[in-house]
């Protein structure tokens, strides 16, 4: 069995030069960062809210927050990265405006044993992906994750969806990266768990593949 | 190698992060037993999944309105920031 692939990230230099570009006030430059990491901001802050409206103001206020910080940015890290621990703030912060009653925090670690002792075993069909119509599948998808804590699915977003390493994800969530290889894992298992209802393997004759 | 040590090196495993040794261990355990072999497949297809699955994507549509919302907010930033030099 293979691992996972990563993602393969845009040169940094270029990258450099347009923020160094942007702070010294050409905003055209600011708009091709914008360019190129709105898709991403958008996919982070609505895995995050799970809410359509707050993922748009998520994004716009990352990236307003984004330009007038500029000058904080000091080039340790990708400026992705850095973009990346904006939106998930603005994003958390939306999530506890919309449920005060709880607390939503990246600390939230939600201490039960049997989160990482597989439960479901039955083997999945060949091609899951497959037995659905691709809005159906969406609608799984989007379900599934949303029963996560925030904490979890911050982390399986930017691990998995968007490819950050270990390293980045830690750097962008101010974890360590035990806190963040704990959180994917436990993240991973649960979807896991929970897709398995779906995507099992069926007895023939049902009508499904 | 027992099945919890197994999970515990679940994800440095799918993730490549692994020394030879551990990984050769990790492949024996799969080898021979069959839960553990359904979860790290299973695991890896959910990773999969989400990542090719294009959920959350931004509207052309809506993504031109953002952008030029957010376009807007930066210049009149930068305007205020000039002025108050």
């Amino acid at each position: 069995m293979s691992a996972i692939q990563p993602k393969v990230g845009e040169p940094v230099s270029e990258e450099l030069a347009l923020v160094q570009a942007a702070k010294g006030g050409d905003v055209s430059a600011f708009e091709d960062l914008v360019k190129r990491y709105d898709r991403n901001v958008f996919r982070i802050a609505q895995h995050i809210t799970q809410n359509r409206e707050d993922a748009e103001d998520v994004v716009q206020d990352a990236f307003l927050k984004a330009y007038s910080n500029l000058e904080q940015f000091q080039g340790q890290s990708k400026f992705y990265t850095w973009l990346v621990r904006i939106a998930v703030n603005e994003a958390l912060m939306k999530l506890r405006r919309r449920r005060p009653e709880r607390t939503v925090s990246l600390d939230e670690d939600v201490k039960t044993e049997e989160d990482s002792v597989p439960r479901e075993i039955a083997d999945w069909s060949p091609n899951p992906e497959q037995l659905y119509k691709q809005a159906e599948l969406k609608e799984i998808l989007s379900k599934t994750i949303q029963g996560l804590p925030p904490s979890f699915r911050t982390v399986f977003v930017l691990r998995d969806v968007e490819g950050l390493s270990t390293e980045e994800t830690a750097d962008a969530l101010n974890l360590s990266i035990p806190a963040v290889k704990s959180r994917l894992l436990r993240a991973r298992l649960q979807l896991r768990e929970r897709l398995s209802k779906y995507f099992q393997k069926r007895e023939s004759g049902d009508g499904q593949k | 190698m027992k099945c919890s040590e197994f999970l515990q090196e679940l994800t440095n495993y799918l993730d490549g992060a692994l020394d030879d040794r551990t990984k050769s261990e990790l492949e024996d355990h799969l080898a021979w037993c069959h839960n553990c072999y359904v979860v790290c497949d299973t695991t890896k297809k959910t990773i999969e999944i989400y990542r090719d699955s294009e959920l959350y994507e931004l509207p052309d549509d809506l993504r031109g309105r953002l952008r030029s919302a957010i376009m807007t907010k930066c210049q009149q930033y930068k305007k205020k920031s000039q002025e108050s030099i």
